[in-house]
């Protein structure tokens, strides 16, 4: 059990490269914390750097009150479940838990009951003696967490372990995943560049972009107050609609202080608009051209134009053709494609940026 | 391509690596320096006392009919085999493509001379065409042929030939094969589709999709008949009759053994040398082209 | 595929069989050979179907040796053609598996130097530098031991560049697992990375052992002794009397013990031969 501190970590390769520019974070003791962004965002290195598996070129990384900038990743009381899970794939399923273990000097009958401990949690106990590849791609990620839980470590590693699964076992072993974490209430860091199983898995989401932290928090709280464009389009799928404030036809309709900042990027969730002629009191209305339609069954995604538009903002990823608007509508009746419809959205649903994307202001 | 993560050991790795260093400085470097540094001594009949004569022992080498005559013999011998192992092992390998029920039988069959030895190799085919005892000497000689390798140069160099081709055969067949194998079925198949009659197809898909296992094989054949061969050869004929089957191998041996000519079998070890490394350059400039087995 | 007809079949297995015919006749005949009496060889008129000499002169091969030649008898030759062969192949796993792990799992200064020393190996056959080793070999005084028959053959960079192939088609991670389980250089060369190569290291011996057993001038020029001869210089020498003379179907049946072990190998192991010829030769 402990806490895991990162104080202005930073790592430069030799070539010349940053690959992370300071990071400062906390996880709490027990705290199961998620590190999100798109591929070659950091996240993953930094996990490593976290395990001892890359060198710590700045700042420093504490597990427990002890700096391990220098400490050998054997020693660093950590466990790691890998994306590839990393079993020896000479090793039974037994020894591949059992290995760790021996390698510290356990005793055998200690050994034992520990990995039949972790084998009945994960209900691994008939596949004990037998050989990685013997055992379907959810059983193998089963083993590699095993293989972390049998050490009873300070705290957990995840990089990206649910990713070489299937949807639908992504989804089951997900909540495996939070529910042993749970119950072990042992520090944990998960890497993932998937928006759901940060949201769904956090207690507390660090969402990185180029090396660097755009916002950490409690996922539901980046969900309503994301502090960047790049956060608002990356959280939350279809991603949020941005738009510059530059035509008259949204400037006009902004009112008290939104209105000041006015040269600005508007955001706004696709499930925050309604299709209606009304326009409440400080919302926004806008007028469509719907292009295409996608039916989902409990939900219909209404893809349009917007008229008289100018030019989108260059938000990646999720980023969508300049001009186009995503509104997501419950059930499954919607427009026709061709349609001209209009849309609003309340006034207290407009998340409003800088116009470099780069702070949040209202 | 690199690893990433590694082990930060810093006397480890040097002691791993000696075994290796120390053998291959001691039976490798030290010779060929050697070589190279006889190249260019001479010594007396007893070996007592050596002069340096800088390059005589190169011109002298090419003031020398026999050395062009080795490497003549070195050039018809290299091509005959290589081009005959090669084609003979294409014709072998395409019809093992084909899908039939015994291939595996047949590959099985094809393969194992490469395991007889050069030497064993040579025996094998001078007992069967020694001129008195020969099984296959009296129907040669029964056609009104003087049959003798013994005697003459170019029934010496046919049956060297012969017995380096038969033992070189199994080893293009089996990388012939794989060059086969590793082509995707729907591409003969859209040239099927397309009208490609078999024969068409063999020679507009199949044969340019394997040349770089051809062109592999062709550099490796000739890198074997240059070294490899040195048993056949000698267990055949000993480099006769009068030098004709006396390749540029076997006359290093032949002059520093027999000869005792150490300054002039060094400078043309040297010279084979600067062969075997512009051959092995070619090989691997075009090996990252290379299909992968 | 398409034209799968049986026509072309037929022309297949002909081809098929008559390469296998060609294949296998010279070997075929040494076998007649090794089973009729002296006379009958010599005589040039050997039928061809085994004779019923066949014990004796198997017998006289492996335990009395020639009369006319006195050479030694091939049990001793084969006894120094396994020692060598299996020296040679043992020999070069040894040492090029332990320079392929410096190289790939270590950083160090000169390693890309130790790395081109080795590889630069490949392009000097024993043979171009042939007289030079045989007299180095002679100064260390292992002329006539096994050490002066192995030792040179082993230094050669094709295992080493094996195992380095190898070595990188490991998975990072699996050295990442093995460190925060605790495993130093020593622990994960032995539990893992050595278990994980059994099938390279295998598919190596069986490449090195056709290639130790069927060596032929390095054996020639530093064996003086007959004691010491491996069995291919020893079928050279039965012959090097007079041809005429010398016994050929004692001469035959030590061909045939010859290509017995690596043809035995090549077939019974082929998985493993195929694999160790196409990735050393890379």
């Amino acid at each position: 059990m402990a806490n895991v501190t990162l104080r202005n970590v930073r790592k430069t390769y030799a070539g010349g490269f940053e690959a992370i520019k300071g990071i400062d974070f906390e996880v709490g003791d027990g705290q199961f914390c998620v590190l999100v962004g798109p591929s070659g965002c950091g996240k993953s290195t930094l996990l490593r750097m976290v395990a001892g598996l890359e060198t710590i070129t700045g700042g420093e990384i504490d597990i427990g009150g002890r700096v391990v900038n220098q400490i050998e990743p054997a020693d660093r009381d950590i466990a790691m479940v890998f994306q590839n899970y990393a079993l020896y794939p000479h090793m039974s399923v037994y020894n591949n838990m059992a290995y760790g273990l021996r390698n510290r000097g356990m005793a055998e009958a200690e050994i034992k009951t520990r990995v039949e401990e972790a084998a009945r949690i994960l209900e691994l106990g008939a596949m004990l003696d037998r050989k990685p590849r013997q055992l379907s791609g959810g059983q193998r990620q089963r083993v590699a967490m095993g293989r972390a839980i049998v050490r009873q470590p300070k705290v957990f590693l995840f990089d990206e372990p649910l990713s070489n699964l299937d949807a639908k076992l992504r989804i089951a072993m997900r909540v495996e995943i939070r529910k042993l974490q749970r119950r072990l209430s042992t520090t944990s860091i998960y890497v993932t560049h998937d928006q759901l199983e940060a949201m769904t898995l956090a207690d507390i989401l660090v969402v990185m972009n180029g090396g660097q932290v755009e916002q950490i928090g409690n996922p539901l709280e980046i969900y309503q107050k994301p502090a960047t464009t790049f956060v608002a389009s990356f959280i939350g799928a279809p991603p949020m609609n941005l738009m510059p404030l530059r035509s008259d036809e949204l400037k006009s309709q902004l009112t008290g202080d939104i209105r000041a900042s006015a040269a600005g990027i508007l955001g706004i969730r696709p499930e925050d608009f309604v299709i209606s002629n009304e326009r409440g009191a400080g919302g926004v209305a806008l007028g469509l051209t719907v292009e295409a339609i996608e039916r989902v069954g409990a939900e219909t995604f209404v893809y349009g134009t917007r008229q008289k538009e100018e030019q989108g903002v260059a938000a990646t990823p999720g980023e969508l053709p300049p001009g186009e608007i995503i509104v997501r509508i419950p059930g499954a009746v919607g427009p026709a494609i061709g349609e001209r419809i209009r849309v609003v959205a309340a006034g207290d649903k407009l998340h409003l940026f800088t116009a470099d994307g780069r702070k949040r202001v209202g | 391509m690199e690893k990433s993560t590694v082990f930060n050991n810093r006397l480890l790795p040097y002691l791993l690596l000696l075994p290796q260093l120390v053998i291959t400085v001691v039976f490798f470097y030290w010779p060929a320096s050697q070589a190279i540094w006889q190249s260019f001594l001479r010594e007396d009949a007893f070996g007592l006392v050596s002069e340096f004569v800088g390059l005589e022992n190169y011109q002298a080498l090419f003031a020398q009919p026999e050395y062009y005559r080795s490497m003549l013999t070195t050039v018809i011998f290299s091509t005959l085999v290589a081009a005959l192992s090669l084609s003979i092992a294409l014709l072998f390998a395409t019809q093992a493509d084909k899908n039939l029920k015994a291939a595996p039988a047949y590959k099985t069959l094809m393969i194992w001379p490469y395991a007889v030895a050069p030497a064993v190799a040579g025996v094998l085919w001078f007992f069967m065409f020694q001129p008195s005892l020969g099984m296959l000497s009296r129907p040669l000689r029964g056609m009104g042929l003087d049959w003798n390798p013994l005697l003459n140069e170019n029934h010496a160099m046919i049956l060297v030939v012969m017995a380096a081709v038969w033992k070189q055969i199994s080893y293009n067949f089996l990388f012939f094969l794989a060059g086969l194998q590793a082509i995707p079925r729907s591409v003969l198949e859209a040239g099927a589709i397309d009208g490609a009659r078999p024969l068409r197809r063999f020679w507009t898909i199949t044969f340019p999709l394997l040349s770089p296992t051809t062109f592999f094989l062709l550099v490796v054949n000739i890198v074997y008949v240059f070294f490899d061969t040195f048993g056949i050869i000698d267990a055949v004929t000993g480099g006769g009759p009068a030098g004709a089957t006396t390749t540029m191998v076997y006359k290093v041996y032949a002059d520093g053994r027999l000869g005792g000519d150490l300054g002039g079998s060094a400078a043309q070890s040297v010279i084979l040398m600067i062969i075997v490394i512009a051959l092995t350059a070619i090989q691997f400039r075009y090996v990252e082209r290379k299909v992968q087995y | 595929m398409v034209e799968h007809r049986p026509f072309t079949d037929f022309i297949a297995y002909a081809i098929l069989t008559l390469g296998v015919f060609i294949v296998a006749f010279p070997v075929y005949l040494a076998l007649i050979a090794s089973t009729h009496d002296a006379a009958t060889v010599v005589g040039g008129h050997m039928p061809a179907s085994p004779g019923s000499q066949t014990l004796e002169n198997y017998y006289r091969a492996v335990f009395v040796g020639g009369s006319r030649t006195s050479r030694e008898p091939v049990a001793n030759m084969l006894i120094n053609s396994f020692v060598s062969a299996i020296g040679i192949a043992l020999g070069k796993i040894f040492i090029s598996i332990l320079s392929a792990y410096a190289v790939v799992y270590f950083r160090f200064p000169f390693r890309k130097t130790a790395f081109w020393i080795i590889f630069i190996t490949l392009m000097l056959p024993v043979e171009v530098r042939i007289y030079p080793t045989y007299k180095v070999v002679a100064d260390l005084k292992m002329l006539d031991t096994y050490a002066g028959l192995i030792l040179p053959l082993i230094a050669s960079a094709t295992g080493t560049l094996l195992f380095r192939q190898f070595f990188m088609t490991v998975p990072d991670e699996l050295l990442e697992a093995s460190r925060i389980d605790g495993a130093g250089p020593f622990r994960f060369f032995w539990d893992t990375l050595l278990p994980l190569s059994i099938t390279t290291i295998a598919a190596l011996f069986v490449i090195q052992f056709i290639y130790g057993w069927n060596q032929y001038l390095w054996p020639l020029l530093i064996t003086t002794k007959d004691s010491m001869q491996t069995i291919v210089i020893g079928i050279k020498k039965m012959l090097v009397t007079s041809d005429e003379l010398a016994e050929w179907q004692l001469a035959m049946a030590t061909a045939v013990l010859a290509m017995l072990p690596p043809v035995a190998v090549v077939i019974f192991m082929q998985r493993l031969f195929v694999r160790g010829l196409v990735q050393t030769e890379k």
